[in-house]
């Protein structure tokens, strides 16, 4: 199936193939969905071993110069200069309806210097978006051309010290570029202890070659990252997150600091402000399908009056949960855990519950 | 003598006098993946060729399973309500997905044998 409808090849293409890789298009590119171990094995390998995954779509940016602050502080809703050196922060990309472009990872390399990693599929708006604003600023933006790998799981951190890459001085989301060219973080996108690690193609193959001789890491898909993603509770943009949504109603308010959100001039600052003066219209929460039929995007939710009450954004099966797991958005006030919806899953009406989430206890790594 | 036929849409039917049991082939659920529920049909319900007879829900995506034929449901396999993973175990044998009553026999004409169908997944 590559190759198809001009989609991009990864740059370890090969290396999928030769381990067996299903693939198939997301956000452009020709992804490895599943392995031989299949989405079942592959989910439940990363939360008791280490996972292996090729998030290469993922871009990354370098900002840097005198005013890598100034657009970064414009951009997104957060403080730039407050950020530690090698200290990473979840933040967006907002419109002026303080919609959300893009969800991001921005990490400070050096005092002028971060590192923004983006969304594969808005990697072009993003770039556009960071150009127009930085327009007048002394300030350079870079893609990077890596190949990029996250390494997710409870023995992440022992593979990667079996091969000589220490990991003990990182925290939870922080990331550094010690060696030049490779850029580590400990941070992912599957609520296990993790690593995304960044490095030029020429080192990337002997690298995956060495980690995968350790039988505690195999080699992961997309589905499976999504699976396990969905369990961790973590937003996919596109889709439990888009330009139409705000952080108020997404539930990623932690994300944004207090003192930012009163006095902040980012992007989206005075849209943000009404919504929070008025409330939110509708939150987003973990749906809990009653019964063993998975609930996926795009169904109807329905309250225990049969009146609409919200959409589903993101569903599937969790393996670690044991049972079917969604998100979505239901009206504020319905929007409480153990509250009771209906879902129209092709005209059958399933049982939900709100239920907290995440669905699987996160196990990062705090220090 | 049963005689099993299969369809482009990756389905096997195995035909004994004028009731089908129809499955979907190996190559159909390594393609979909671990299975995590099938939607059955009520015994009973009349289906013409081309309707969804049955949804299989991998962990990914959901898919809909056709009536190769025109017929009537007489037995969904209940057992995949518990263990929908032995249609990935086993796709043509314990993992099939209902039995059929055909409403006509001379459908079985249009539909494919293995060899034809194995050309088709080349």
């Amino acid at each position: 199936m590559t190759g198809e409808n001009n989609l991009k090849s990864l740059p370890l293409e090969d290396l999928h193939k030769a381990a067996g890789a299903r693939f198939g298009g997301f956000a452009g590119w020709s992804m490895p969905l599943t392995y031989p171990l299949g989405v079942m094995k592959e989910h439940q390998h990363t939360r008791e071993h280490a996972g292996l995954f090729d998030i290469s779509h993922m871009k990354l940016f370098e900002v840097s110069g005198d005013d890598a602050a100034k657009l970064l502080a414009r951009a997104c809703p957060f403080t730039p200069e407050a950020l530690a050196i090698e200290q990473s922060k979840y933040t967006f990309f907002l419109n002026d309806k303080a919609g959300i472009i893009d969800d991001l990872i921005v990490t400070r390399l050096r005092l002028d210097r971060y590192l923004v990693v983006a969304n594969a599929g808005n990697a072009e708006t993003d770039e556009q978006h960071l150009r127009s604003l930085a327009e007048d600023m002394s300030v350079e933006i870079k893609p990077l051309d890596r190949v990029f790998l996250a390494i997710q799981g409870p023995h992440a951190s022992a593979a990667l010290a079996r091969i000589g890459v220490l990991t003990e001085s990182l925290k939870f989301m922080t990331g550094a570029d010690r060696m030049l060219g490779s850029f580590i973080s400990r941070s992912g996108y599957t609520g296990e202890d993790g690593f995304e690690i960044a490095l030029p193609e020429e080192k990337a193959h002997s690298f995956v070659a060495e980690l995968l001789k350790d039988p505690r890491v195999q080699w992961i898909g997309l589905a499976a990252r999504d699976s396990l993603r969905l369990e961790a509770g973590l937003c996919l943009h596109g889709q439990d997150i888009t330009p139409d949504t705000n952080p108020v109603e997404a539930g990623l308010m932690w994300a944004i600091p207090k003192d930012i959100r009163a006095s902040g001039s980012f992007i989206g600052a005075d849209a943000l402000r009404a919504v929070i003066e008025r409330g939110a219209q509708r939150k987003r929460v973990g749906l809990k399908p009653e019964g063993r039929q998975p609930v996926r995007a795009g169904a109807a939710l329905f309250g225990a009056d049969g009146n609409p009450a919200g959409e589903v954004t993101s569903g599937g099966f969790g393996p670690s949960a044991g049972h079917p797991v969604a998100m979505g958005y239901v009206s504020t006030p319905l929007a409480k855990a153990g509250t009771s919806l209906f879902a129209d899953v092709r005209g059958t009406k399933i049982p939900m519950e709100i239920s907290p989430l995440p669905f699987t206890p996160h196990r990062y790594h705090k220090g | 003598m049963a005689k099993t036929y299969f369809t482009t849409d990756h389905e096997w039917i195995r035909v004994e006098g004028d009731i089908a049991t129809v499955g979907i082939t190996d190559y159909a659920q390594e393609q979909l993946g671990d299975l995590v529920f099938v939607e059955l049909p009520e015994a009973g319900k009349a289906l013409s060729r081309g309707d969804t007879a049955v949804v299989v829900e991998s962990v990914k995506a959901a898919s809909d399973v056709y009536a190769p034929v025109d017929g009537e449901i007489v037995e969904a396999n209940q057992t995949l309500s518990s263990d929908p993973a032995l249609v990935n175990s086993a796709a043509t044998g314990d993992g099939w997905l209902w039995k059929m009553k055909l409403a006509d026999t001379g459908q079985l004409d249009g539909l494919l044998d293995e060899a034809g169908y194995k050309a088709h997944i080349g």
